[in-house]
């Protein structure tokens, strides 16, 4: 093109390796020199992980109740007694309800079970124990474990009182699988390997395009032959690697610290990632396609990315409790997918029956993120 | 000194054929006009100076140029190939360099470099010899390992120059390259463009600085989207000539002076030179008015030859005239002390590096004092120890004879403080940011409705009071910073770079302005990048590498910098030539 005379024609290449790798080396040596992208990729990951597997737990254990025992006879004071006899009750006794009710008001006491004056009489009369349960409204998942609970404890005390009159027919013998103990860290710590892919590719991505532009730097990037394939795609594999390898650390500590059980394979984990991946990342390019603005691409990747994957992705709800319509939204949250085979591949194993829907659910979600990125980023600076 | 440039990138036969055509360009965005009806040709071989107040389109023809944007009717050619046909072509046979480096702050300079070559398409085997030359030309080879995050304004600058330059283009497009670059860096980047003209390059320089229009082999003047004037500058000032005179010797009358001949209807535009003040009359008028000005004042009146911005200021219509209303208003101040800002041995370090070192000056009640240096020499830190926005490591300041330290509460009510980019509250109105502004230093709400009134009648803001400053036109946003920052009526006025891209007929109701408050008393502390707007001050202050290296008026600056090649020296070269006898060497900015 020197000797050109501008009448010959100069074609671009829309896809030049050299151009590539240079844009791979750049965003990567950017990655590795700006410390608030290592703080979000590797420091931010451990938090929520240490967060997740030491001071959130889902388990009800030790709720504090008190035990009002009015009734002065022996019967009361062995249904008083059974409640002592289990681990998920903590009991404080006493002999008058004025005792415990400020208990209950300061929060002290979850709730309390009073035995009357009169349960023996009516007891003896109708066979049924009369007793009041108050629970703390303010809090309605403890209450009503602490309302079951106490009934059960009494249904098994009056059981026990009567068994030589009759004993049930069937024998009910719980058995939990995948996590016996029912401990909500091995449920949690995988679900939160899926929050943090949702941060690195969607809250990063976001993060890193809108920097372009606010910097002026995407402006001289445009002004080269360098085409938008490039551009976004020298962007994205950067922080795909730091995704998976974040990734690989996460399911490290899980296994290794919390003692979770992997029971999948490796392989299969890094697959269901890095498909996981293609709507993180897409998202993210989706939201820096929408601004040019940090901040809002920040919000934008919270509220999109990351609340979604927290509360609707069954990490921490259940879905099958959602009301419907909400249920019906979780089909679009990539996260949902990316959890129930986590939730799968740590606690049963590789299940492809349960992979291979999900993986079409996360590339499905992922390719349409894509599509509309791509018809919203032009080489224009309108 | 630049013998190790770029090869030539076009054959001499080019040098008379355009290497851009522009052709009845339209461009709109949203509602407003930004490009109407513009035609012209621009050739190789040439520096075409791209000249216009801020707003008025030069950046949005520069994107257009180089392929960024798409023109809404007519069109464009570069090189003969259509920047909208032929988007890619334009890519590779151009360089381009935006207003804001484009750098990668977190890459070295090398880095950065290699980043663009590689994006350009050269092998490595054509690089090094190429990136040898490209770093000795722009004098960065020192630097290569340095992030250029670290870099100074001028060589970010230089940096973003070389990455523009990497394809080797035929055509050069530079946005506003010297903005925040201190005068001596600016001198270097002529240097560069010149030789790469004398290449056969086309090369096009954006500015607002209207004494770089002169420079230029040819100019397209823009102004509110459309070319006022295209060809050489000499062409234009040619209209001025007699216009222009100079009243000489006015000494501490001149700012008296300046405002009543702004005032006369001959004149058409005026400025302070120093101890002097320029007038410029207005067409067909005739200099009899102001002789009679000079003839009373005692001055002497000189013809002077005309400039490229007296033309400008005439094609729009002349300047403003020169009474403030806003220093009409005032009282005068009164001063118990006779200095105004005072330091004594102010010296401010982070970690190693020492920002302010030893500076000691006094300014008077009622001076205008300038902060001068290059970028990086301890201006802004200087300025915010006597602000009291930045603590001393060492050293004294006092305002109005309170010392910043024992008592920086009292001390900063009697200064007002208007801060780079003007700082209002875009989220607020107009009479919002007034209300806020007098809320801040503590007005009691009888004083508080009385001032803002005031402010709104005399700076003429009642039709904007609801509107977002960001939405201002821009004098008026100027209007609005001064009245927040004059709110308590301060004896102390601190302007940081208060007219820093802010268009010529803007800068001179400014002026007015602070000439009017000066004229009552009110000492102004001011910084500034325009070595014409150092005129108006009484004494500057010049800091080099964080030390104090001149103190005068600035006709004794001026007057120290005359030598035989130079018997007439601008401010600017007064500048130049105070750092470069300090620094003695050319590695100026560390």
């Amino acid at each position: 093109m020197n000797s050109a005379s501008g009448q010959e024609k100069i074609t671009v290449r829309h896809f030049d390796p050299v151009r590539f790798m240079a844009l791979v080396r750049k965003e990567s040596l950017q990655a590795i020199r700006d410390p608030s992208t290592l703080l979000i990729a590797l420091v931010l990951p451990l938090i929520l992980l240490f967060l997740f597997a030491y001071a959130v737990s889902l388990d009800v254990r030790h709720v504090r109740i008190g035990v009002v025992l009015e009734s002065p006879g022996a019967t009361a004071r062995t249904l008083a007694d059974a409640f002592s006899g289990t681990l998920y009750l903590d009991v404080t006794y006493a002999y008058d309800r004025r005792e415990i009710a400020g208990k209950l008001v300061s929060g002290e006491l979850r709730g309390y079970v009073v035995i009357p004056q009169d349960f023996e009489r009516h007891f003896a009369e109708t066979g049924q124990p009369l007793v009041q349960i108050i629970t703390d409204g303010s809090q309605p998942n403890t209450a009503d474990f602490v309302a079951n609970y106490t009934q059960g404890v009494i249904q098994t005390w009056a059981a026990s009182f009567t068994e030589t009159m009759s004993t049930p027919a069937v024998q009910l013998e719980p058995r939990y699988w995948f996590n016996p103990e029912l401990a909500s860290r091995s449920a949690l710590v995988p679900g939160a390997i899926a929050i943090i892919m949702t941060i690195i590719g969607t809250l990063l991505t976001a993060l890193v395009v809108a920097r372009e532009w606010e910097r002026g730097t995407m402006e001289v990037i445009l002004s080269t032959p360098a085409s938008v394939l490039e551009i976004l795609a020298g962007k994205l594999l950067p922080y795909f690697v730091l995704g998976m390898l974040s990734t690989l650390i996460a399911a490290a500590l899980a296994v290794f610290l919390f003692d979770v059980p992997l029971r999948g394979s490796l392989p299969a984990l890094l697959v269901l990632s890095a498909v996981f991946m293609i709507p993180a990342l897409g998202q993210g390019l989706l939201i820096s396609s929408l601004t040019r603005n940090q901040f809002l691409a920040s919000q934008l990747a919270l509220f999109s990315g990351y609340l979604p994957a927290f509360m609707l992705s069954g990490f921490l709800f259940e879905i099958d409790a959602m009301p419907a319509p909400v249920r019906a939204i979780t089909w679009l949250i990539p996260a949902r997918y990316f959890v129930s085979s986590l939730k799968t591949i740590f606690l049963a194993g590789d299940i492809w029956e349960v992979f291979i829907p999900d993986l079409i659910g996360m590339a499905t979600i992922g390719l349409v993120f894509f599509l509309i990125a791509q018809r919203h980023t032009r080489k224009s600076l309108e | 000194m630049y013998t190790a440039a770029i090869p030539p990138v076009s054959a001499a036969t080019e040098h008379d054929k355009a290497a851009i055509v522009i052709d009845q360009l339209n461009k709109h965005f949203d509602n407003v006009h930004a490009l109407r009806d513009l035609s012209a040709k621009i050739f190789y071989g040439r520096l075409t100076g791209l000249v216009g107040p801020d707003g008025a389109g030069k950046t949005t023809l520069l994107r257009i140029l180089a392929g960024l944007l798409r023109p809404d009717t007519g069109h464009v050619t570069l090189a003969d190939f259509d920047v909208v046909t032929n988007n890619d072509a334009i890519h590779v046979i151009s360089g381009y360099m935006p207003q804001r480096f484009g750098l990668y702050e977190d890459l070295t300079v090398i880095e950065n470099m290699h980043l663009q070559a590689q994006l350009r398409g050269m092998d490595t085997s054509q690089q090094t010899a190429l990136f040898t030359r490209l770093l000795d030309f722009t004098r960065l080879a020192p630097f290569t390992k340095r992030l250029s995050g670290k870099l100074s304004g001028g060589m970010k600058q230089k940096l973003g120059l070389a990455c523009a330059l990497m394809a080797r283009p035929k055509v050069l497009l530079l946005d506003e390259p010297s903005v925040g670059v201190d005068p001596v860096s600016r001198q270097d980047l002529w240097h560069m463009v010149q030789e790469l003209t004398g290449e056969g390059m086309a090369v096009i320089w954006s500015t607002a600085y209207l004494d770089e229009a002169e420079r230029c082999d040819s100019v397209l003047l823009l102004n509110e989207g459309q070319f006022a004037f295209d060809g050489p500058p000499g062409e234009l000032t040619q209209h001025l000539r007699n216009r222009s005179f100079r009243l000489e010797a006015v000494g501490t009358q001149r700012r008296a002076v300046l405002a009543e001949a702004l005032d006369l209807d001959s004149v058409s535009d005026g400025v302070i030179q120093g101890a002097s003040v320029r007038l410029v009359l207005r067409v067909g008028s005739s200099p009899e008015q102001i002789q009679m000005l000079a003839n009373r004042t005692g001055a002497q009146l000189v013809p002077v030859p005309a400039r490229f911005e007296d033309a400008f200021i005439d094609l729009l219509g002349g300047g403003p005239g020169g009474t403030s209303a806003l220093a009409e208003h005032l009282p005068p101040v009164e001063l118990t002390t006779s200095s105004a800002v005072s330091c004594h041995n102010l010296t401010k370090r982070f970690g190693d590096f020492i920002a302010t070192d030893n500076v000691s000056f006094e300014v008077h009640k009622g001076e205008i004092f300038g902060l001068l240096g290059p970028n990086g020499a301890g201006k802004s830190t200087t300025f915010k120890m006597l602000c009291g926005l930045l603590k001393p490591t060492s050293g004294e300041a006092h305002v109005v004879g309170l010392d910043l330290r024992r008592a920086p509460g009292i001390a900063k009510a009697q200064l007002g403080y208007m801060a780079q980019k003007f700082s209002l509250y875009d989220l607020l109105s107009v009479q919002q940011n007034l209300e806020f502004s007098a809320g801040v230093y503590g007005l009691g709400s009888n004083i508080r409705r009385d001032r803002i009134e005031e402010m709104i009648s005399i700076f003429d803001l009642r039709r904007w009071l609801s509107v977002a400053p960001g939405s201002l036109p821009l004098g008026h946003k100027q209007r609005l910073a001064l009245a927040c920052a004059l709110m308590h009526r301060p004896p102390v006025l601190f302007l940081d770079e208060p007219t820093s891209g802010v268009d010529p007929i803007t800068r001179r109701e400014f002026w007015t302005h602070i000439n009017g408050l000066a004229r009552k008393g009110v000492t102004i502390m001011v910084t500034t990048h325009f070595m014409d707007e150092a005129e108006y001050c009484d004494r500057v202050a010049i800091l080099y590498r964080a030390r104090l290296i001149a103190l005068d008026t600035p006709d004794a600056l001026k007057r120290d910098a005359a030598s035989a090649n130079c018997p007439d020296p601008t401010m600017e070269d007064a500048f130049i030539h105070l750092i470069e006898t300090s620094a003695l060497t050319d590695e100026i900015e560390i």
